[in-house]
């Protein structure tokens, strides 16, 4: 054991290397988005559900609409507050949310999810200015 | 308490009592204080059928002319793009000529009119669709409920299996991302992107709202649609008085569009 001293001095080394992101990053987390809401959707107070239930599961009740939609013909969604709405994420979710860089963007990118909805589906906030 | 045979069946009659009543009391349970769950449903002006079906009058189209504006109609609503590369052709509906569209059912010298008539051709919704058994993914399917043949564009894989399924040629593959071809985008209606197959839908979604098709719309009454199986609807009382041909129908395939020559 007369390499000890070489030994702890490159596994310190090593350790501070390999941990390198952490250390470096820290204290530096990127504070999550403040989403911004168009005047429409500040107006209608709340979203298709329960702001909660959308904040976490927008995608799964938009999966629910896609395959609706697409595959059993039904087009209208009745809320558990009896409000109806058309299941169009262009023509019922960017109508009032208008403002898709701000707020379907700004969360995407923070999570660093990159849906491809946008791919087909038109961004209509553009000309909506 | 004396173990007697009487009270050993007593006891064997309350727990049967007690496993008996348990679903019932679950039931009662769930019944109160019970939270409204969302629902989805078909909106009320919903247009049904049980296989929606085409008759094209091709007596009343003379001229290419006459079938612009329904095709444009149909690709403008539907964004659909215009490539000049015919290579990268999309098309819902179509222009052809007699022999094309009905290459067995041709003849030598056939009568002019017929000849030199536009034949408007569009996918046929076959009642037994070659398309969709291909279809690895079911991305393309045959909707129950009206018998529309339709795409899930989510789920395409552009294998194009289904290209070659179609004895029709209705199916036209996005090479391209479609978006700079199409000079005026409708934004109530998706685009597609690069890498997948479509074709005509039977205005699917407006029938959900009550409409007919766009093409129907545009021409002037030489189009009729409605439910094959709806012994009073108009197309069956076409069908009923003139004489008709689908395309390729020893195929096997049950076109849903017929036309009157």
């Amino acid at each position: 054991m007369n390499d000890k001293k070489w030994i702890i001095a490159g596994i310190v080394v090593f350790v501070a290397i390999f941990a390198f992101p952490l250390w470096y990053n820290m204290g530096k987390a990127a504070p999550a988005p403040e989403l911004k809401l168009t005047e429409k959707a500040k107006a209608a107070k709340q979203c298709v559900m329960p702001t909660e239930y959308m904040r976490a599961e927008h995608m799964q009740l938009l999966d629910v609409w896609r395959h609706n939609v697409v595959r059993n013909t039904k087009r209208e969604f009745v809320n558990t507050e009896g409000k109806t709405f058309n299941m169009s994420l262009s023509n019922t979710c960017l109508d009032c949310h208008a403002n898709k860089a701000d707020f379907c963007d700004k969360c995407h990118n923070y999570a660093s999810v990159s849906p491809y909805c946008w791919d087909c589906h038109l961004d209509r906030s553009k000309e909506n200015g | 308490m004396e173990r007697t045979r009487r009270n050993i069946l007593k006891l064997f009659g309350i727990t049967a009592l007690g496993v008996g009543a348990k679903p019932v009391l679950n039931a009662f349970a769930q019944e109160q204080g019970h939270p409204a769950e969302p629902e989805v449903r078909r909106g009320e002006k919903a247009l049904t059928a049980k296989q929606w079906a085409m008759v094209i009058d091709t007596r009343q189209f003379h001229s290419a002319h006459d079938l612009e504006p329904i095709i444009e109609a149909c690709h403008l609503a539907h964004n659909v793009p215009a490539f000049e590369n015919k290579d990268h052709e999309i098309k819902w509906i179509w222009e052809t000529e007699y022999q094309h569209a009905f290459p067995n059912k041709t003849t030598r010298f056939l009568n002019e009119s017929v000849e030199h008539r536009p034949f408007l051709v569009l996918c046929n919704h076959c009642e037994n669709p070659p398309c969709c058994r291909v279809c690895p993914t079911k991305a393309t399917f045959k909707r129950e409920s009206d018998g529309i043949v339709l795409m899930d564009f989510h789920r395409c894989i552009g294998c194009r299996f289904c290209m070659v399924g179609c004895p029709y040629g209705s199916r036209s593959f996005n090479f391209r991302d479609p978006r700079p071809g199409i000079a005026e985008q409708n934004d109530q209606f998706p685009t597609r992107m690069k890498g997948v197959v479509e074709k005509c839908n039977f205005c699917a979604e407006r029938l959900a709202v009550g409409e007919l098709p766009y093409c129907v719309k545009a021409s002037k009454g030489a189009i009729k649609f409605g439910d094959l199986y709806d012994p009073e609807s108009e197309v069956r009382q076409l069908l009923k008085e003139n004489y008709t041909i689908r395309r390729k129908q020893a195929l096997g395939t049950e076109p849903a569009v017929y036309y009157i020559v």
